[in-house]
Formats: structure tokens, C-alpha cells, sequence
């Protein structure tokens, strides 16, 4: 089990850097001039535009750049020690290959991502900053996802063929059909101008204390929770309906109930038990649709958490910020795969074993 | 008919072929597929929906010529205009002998059937209008992602190995980045008009099929029939074409019906964050843009809500194609899979 672990863990490694590598070359392939878009003051020579161009390393080659923005350390040929070399870059000449090594204390690889153009502060902490509504709002709905559509799936396998099954069968491919967004705002209009009985957006009401209110902070949760979920509601059904029906058919059922079980011992301990197991593994999907579903769900129902940072960032060309944002939710994703794959390495040894 | 076929003389085996109740014409693939569609009457709707769409789509700018409104005609006068059709059915029913006079009266005699937005413009020319580049986009998008994924998937999968091992590879590391995200960055870098969106969609949204195509592929070069054309010195790219590839048709086809629905739902999503096609080029996404901006306004005289027919119609409109396009990729499943058939 240790090295089938290990194995994953090892190969998660390459995508990381492929994924790095993408991303960074995307959004470095842009038309336009980064300097320009950050100094639009006129009276900024063009001299002092070359020389931030330099410091930021933007006059060089693709790979270059990439190889600083990964490991902090920024090469330029020839002894070039004093030009560059400031409060926080440190600078020396390597002899033997003609090169000046310069360290300037940032790169991925040592956690830092870089600063945010549009505030000038770290991207690390203004993405920990949001970190916790989005925690909020992904824990929550990811709780909803489980606790309605593990039954619905497992009910409508149960009474199959039912009117409950049709419905629950309906609404699942009715769910994925209905895009989140416009659902999203057909339900704030309802709630929250038409009845009026819920808040239309924003994670609490802004008072003067600011005092944690739970009831306050619930209502502003449950709409965009659920939105959420949605899509994943339908998608947990179908999937337990499915197990749940491929369990019924199996021997152990029948054995079961041959020899006399009460309908509830063979639902509960026999049926279900072994109905949750595959559940396991779409946990990291599940957890890579939170993600996903959270940048439009965080924009609709204007909730500052992660999702609406990214999004903005991209609309205002913070580079920085995008680049931190989509490695964090790349990293996020390849560990929820991960996840998923020990746990079915976990319940199925065949898997582990091959 | 106790004639033992093995037995037979040629004059028998004639006069067993004329026998009525072996006269029965011999069925191919399609052919059975297209008879199991036929009774499914789900599909058929689903096909004619969007048979009916499409076609509305192309026709609009004749639609919109026979109303007299173009999408991008705006009027403030007339801005929120209720749609036409509740009141003229009334009209012309009996019942209320009133509203529609009055709002014809209003619109110099144009009748908006689905109502005007806030600039005046008419809601039915836009959606279809819409339609068009919506609808466009997921097409052409599909296309690309079915070349692309085909050819990938089946490269892969048929050479195995190392190409395979590089494929992949290269395909896990770009689906490790959260879609959305990717073509957030993208359109918000490029700002894209519908042909470089449309580019996009497609290249970042082939993955999937390569990799089901990959699967499927690794289970049809082992049968039979591929050792056969192999063994009599078929070559790779014959083998792969003539085939491997057709092997796969069914899983093709049901994968781009569920692919259009997939797409016309990201292509919405981008539009309705305002990353899509830019204003004022209508799109179902983007007229729900601005829909959103205006769910509070009301009538200052009867309370009612100005915009809710602005917030209803693209949205249903895009839930009904997607739905359409999913009912079509099950049926189509189930049409082209015999295998499932009886397991339902």
C-alpha cells in the first residue's frame, strides 16, 4: 500500500511541471507590453520603463523567465553584479560558465508565487485571505451534494421504476442540462427580490461590529450552496442508482435474503454498505467540480472567496495572481485525483496490486 | 423444409431461399439502429426541437424581416416592452379585448412577440440572432474537439507504448488545470469574437474524447479483424482508417451530441461572465449578462417586474437545446449500442 502511494505521489510530480509550464507560457504569450499595462503614468521616462523591464527580467528569452519565475534565480551573461544587485537581489559571477546568478528570494518552488500587480501584496496572502469562504462554501456544498443525492440515487434503485425513480431520473438529466448560472439567478430573483427572504448575495450582512452571526451567515449560505451542489446532486444519483442496482442483482442479496433477513438488514448492512464503497472514488472529482463550479457560483452571488479573486484577477491582467490561482487549483485537483486513487486503491487491492 | 442445408442440392437451396419465411431482407448496422430510433419517440422529439432551432436560426434573418425588427434595432422609447404573445392570444381568444391593441399601438404596429430588453431591442430577432453564434460556435467547436480527440485517441491507442505513455501524459497534465479556469485566462487575455472563442473551445476541450476514444481503440486492435488485414500486409494508417476508426463511429457520434450540449453551456457561462463574444453581437449567455443587472427594476405603476421575461427566455432556451442534445446522445447510445438494448 506504502509504494503504491509513493508510485502516485511520484507521478503527480511531472504533471506539476507540465502544468507549470503550460500555464506559465500561456499567459506570458500575450499580445501587449506587461510594463505599459503596469505603468500607464506618462511621466515615467523610457529609461526607467527599460529598467524595470530588466529587474523584472521581462527582456528575456520564454525559458528564462519561466526558469526564474520557478526557482528565484534569475542568469544573465557577462559580470553584470552591480546593475543588478539590490536590497533584496543578490547577485554573483559565476566564472566558469560567464554568467551572473542572481537570487531574487522569490520562485514557486520555494512557495513564493510572486506579487500582485493590482495591490502590490503578496499572492500568497491575498489568496489566504480568501481561503476560508471558499472553504465555507465548497465544505457545504459538497455536504449537500452527499446528504441529497446518496438517497435520492439509493431510493430511486430501491423503487425502480417507480414514479420516484422516473422523477429522480428526470431531474438528473434535467440538472445537467440546466446551466448553474442561470439557475443561480433564477433562484436569487425568487428568494431574494420576489419574496425577498433571503439575501441576494455576499457572505454576511456588513455591520458596524461585525460580529459572527451564525443564522445571518447561513442565509447568506444556503443559495449559493446549493447552486453549487446542484449539478453534482444529479450526478451522485445517477451514480448511486447505478452501484445500488448492481448490488441488488449480486449473489450475497439474494443469499441474504433467502435465508430470511429482515428487509431492513439487507438494505442497510448488505445493500448499502457495499453500494457506498465506489462512492469513494468520485470524492476527487467531486472535490475538482466544487472547484470548478466555484468561480461562477462565487461570481453570481458576489461571494469573496477564491473562484471571484481569480476571475477578477484575469479581467484586470494581474499575471501574478492568475498564474499563483491556477497552480494552487491545479495542485488542488491533482491531489483530488490522488485521493481518489489511493481510496480505490484502498477498497479495491486489485488496483493497488497491478 | 427438412432439408439438410449441408446436403443440399443447388435447386433446393433456391427453392429454400424463395421459402416466404426466409424472405426476410438482410439488416445492417445502421439499419437496425435507425428502426430502434424510430420508436423512440423521446429522441425524435429531441431531434425535431432542435431540427426546429436550427433551422429558426438560419432563417432569422428573414424571421426578423417579416416582423420588421433587427437584433441590434433599439428603441428606448419602448424599452421592456412585455412580450406580445400572452395578450394577442388573448385578443384573439376574446378575452381581454385591450392590451394588445395597446401595446401595438405603442410599437408603431411591430409586435414584439418575447418582448424588448432595456436598449428597445427586440427579444425574439436577438435570441435567434443569438442562435446563431450560440449555436455556431458549439458546432464548429464540437468539430474541432471530434478531429482532434479522434485522431489523438486513436494514435495513442493503437501504438501504445511510448507514444501512448507521452499522449497521455501530455493530456492528464492540461486536465489537471481546471477547464474554466484555463478559458477564463484565455478569454480574458484575448477577448475573443466568436471564431477565435470558437478555436479555443476546441482546443482546450478535446481531452475527453481522446481519452475515451484511446479506450475504445486498445479493445478493437486486439480483435480479430485487425490481426487479419494485418497479416495479409495492411498497413498502419489503412488499418487505423479503414478499420479502427469506424469501429468507433458509435462511441463518436453519441460523445458529440453530449459534447455540442457540454459546449453550448461553457460557451453560455463564458458569455454570461462577459468573456465571451463581446456586445453587442447577441449571444444566449450574454443577453442573460445583462438580464442579471436588472431582475430588481419594476414598473413604477403597476409593481410588476420589468426585466423577468429577460431573465426567463435565454435561459430556458439554452436548458431546453442542452437538454435536446443529451436526450439525443442517450438515444443514440441506445440505438447504436445492441448490447443495451435488452439490458434496459
Amino acid at each position: 500500500m506504502f509504494r503504491y502511494v509513493l508510485r502516485r505521489l511520484l507521478q503527480a510530480i511531472p504533471t506539476l511541471l507540465g502544468v507549470s509550464v503550460i500555464s506559465f507560457v500561456l499567459v506570458n504569450s500575450t499580445p501587449g507590453d506587461p510594463i505599459l499595462i503596469r505603468t500607464f503614468d506618462p511621466n515615467i521616462t523610457q529609461e526607467t520603463r527599460e529598467i524595470m523591464r530588466q529587474q523584472l527580467g521581462l527582456d528575456q528569452s520564454l525559458p528564462l523567465q519561466y526558469f526564474r519565475w520557478f526557482t528565484g534565480y534569475m542568469i544573465r551573461p557577462g559580470d553584470v553584479v552591480a546593475q543588478f544587485e539590490t536590497d533584496s537581489v543578490s547577485c554573483r559571477y559565476v566564472a566558469p560558465i560567464g554568467q551572473t546568478v542572481c537570487d531574487t528570494g522569490g520562485g514557486i518552488i520555494r512557495g513564493n508565487l510572486g506579487t500582485s500587480i493590482s495591490t502590490k501584496q503578496p499572492v500568497w496572502d491575498r489568496m489566504v485571505e480568501r481561503m476560508p469562504a471558499t472553504l465555507e462554501l465548497g465544505v457545504a456544498s459538497l455536504f449537500l451534494t452527499l446528504l441529497l443525492g446518496v438517497p435520492l440515487g439509493v431510493l430511486s434503485a430501491v423503487r425502480q421504476g417507480s414514479w420516484f425513480d422516473n422523477a429522480v431520473r428526470f431531474l438528473a438529466v434535467v440538472g445537467n442540462a440546466v446551466p448553474a448560472f442561470w439557475l443561480g439567478i433564477m433562484l436569487i430573483f425568487l428568494f431574494g427580490v420576489y419574496l425577498g427572504v433571503l439575501p441576494t448575495g455576499g457572505r454576511q450582512t456588513l455591520t458596524l461590529d461585525n460580529e459572527f452571526d451564525l443564522v445571518d451567515r447561513l442565509r447568506h449560505l444556503i443559495l449559493p450552496a446549493f447552486i453549487l451542489a446542484f449539478g453534482g446532486i444529479a450526478g451522485i444519483s445517477r451514480f448511486m442508482r447505478t452501484e445500488t442496482l448492481e448490488v441488488i442483482r449480486t449473489d450475497y442479496i439474494r443469499t441474504a435474503k433467502a435465508k430470511g433477513l429482515p428487509g431492513s438488514r439487507v438494505w442497510f448492512v448488505h445493500a448499502l454498505r457495499n453500494a457506498l464503497i465506489p462512492l469513494m472514488t468520485i470524492l476527487g472529482p467531486a472535490i475538482t467540480g466544487v472547484l470548478t463550479g466555484a468561480v461562477i457560483t462565487e461570481t453570481i452571488f458576489a461571494w469573496p472567496g477564491m473562484g471571484r479573486l481569480t476571475f477578477s484577477a484575469a479581467v484586470q491582467r494581474d499575471y501574478p495572481m492568475v498564474l499563483g490561482a491556477v497552480m494552487f487549483f491545479s495542485l488542488l485537483t491533482i491531489l483530488g485525483n490522488l485521493l481518489s486513487d489511493i481510496l480505490y486503491g484502498v477498497v479495491d487491492p486489485r488496483v493497488r496490486l497491478s | 423444409m427438412s432439408v439438410k442445408e449441408a446436403e443440399a442440392t443447388p435447386a433446393q437451396v433456391k427453392a429454400l431461399a424463395l421459402a416466404p419465411q426466409l424472405k426476410r431482407d438482410p439488416q445492417t448496422f445502421w439499419g437496425m439502429a435507425i428502426q430502434t430510433l424510430r420508436r423512440d419517440r423521446l429522441t425524435l422529439v429531441a431531434i425535431g426541437f432542435l431540427v426546429v432551432l436550427g433551422a429558426l436560426a438560419i432563417l432569422a434573418p428573414v424571421i426578423t424581416g417579416l416582423i420588421g425588427v433587427g437584433p441590434n434595432d433599439t428603441n428606448p422609447e419602448n424599452a421592456f416592452s412585455p412580450p406580445y404573445l400572452v395578450p394577442y392570444i388573448e385578443w384573439r381568444l376574446g378575452l381581454d379585448l385591450e392590451t394588445a391593441p395597446r401595446l401595438l399601438g405603442k410599437t408603431d404596429g411591430v409586435a414584439h412577440w418575447l418582448g424588448t430588453d432595456q436598449l428597445g431591442r427586440d427579444q425574439l430577432a436577438r435570441l435567434l440572432y443569438g442562435g446563431r453564434v450560440s449555436l455556431g460556435i458549439a458546432f464548429l467547436a464540437a468539430s474541432i474537439t471530434l478531429v482532434l480527440g479522434v485522431t489523438v485517441g486513436t494514435i495513442a491507442g493503437f501504438f501504445g507504448g511510448l507514444v501512448d505513455d507521452v499522449i497521455i501524459w501530455f493530456i492528464n497534465t492540461l486536465v489537471s488545470i481546471p477547464g474554466i479556469y484555463l478559458l477564463i485566462i484565455v478569454s480574458a487575455i484575448f477577448k475573443p469574437n466568436p471564431m477565435t472563442l470558437t478555436l479555443f473551445l476546441g482546443l482546450l476541450g478535446w481531452f475527453g474524447t481522446a481519452r475515451l476514444i484511446r479506450g475504445n481503440v486498445f479493445k478493437v486492435r486486439e480483435l480479430d479483424f485487425v490481426t487479419a488485414a494485418r497479416s495479409i500486409g495492411a498497413g498502419s494508417g489503412r488499418i487505423m482508417l479503414q478499420h479502427v476508426i469506424p469501429n468507433s463511429l458509435p462511441i463518436i457520434i453519441v460523445n458529440a451530441a453530449i459534447d455540442i450540449g457540454v459546449l453550448i453551456l461553457v460557451e453560455s457561462a463564458l458569455s454570461f461572465l462577459g468573456l465571451g463574444v463581446q456586445p453587442p453581437t447577441a449571444t444566449w449567455g450574454s443577453m442573460l449578462n445583462r438580464a442579471n443587472n436588472l431582475m430588481f427594476l419594476r414598473d413604477p405603476e403597476t409593481g410588476g417586474y420589468l426585466a423577468l421575461h429577460l431573465l426567463v427566455a435565454p435561459g430556458l432556451l439554452i436548458t431546453l437545446t442542452v437538454l435536446a442534445l443529451y436526450l439525443i446522445g442517450d438515444g443514440l447510445r441506445d440505438a447504436l449500442d445492441p448490447m443495451m438494448k435488452n439490458a434496459r
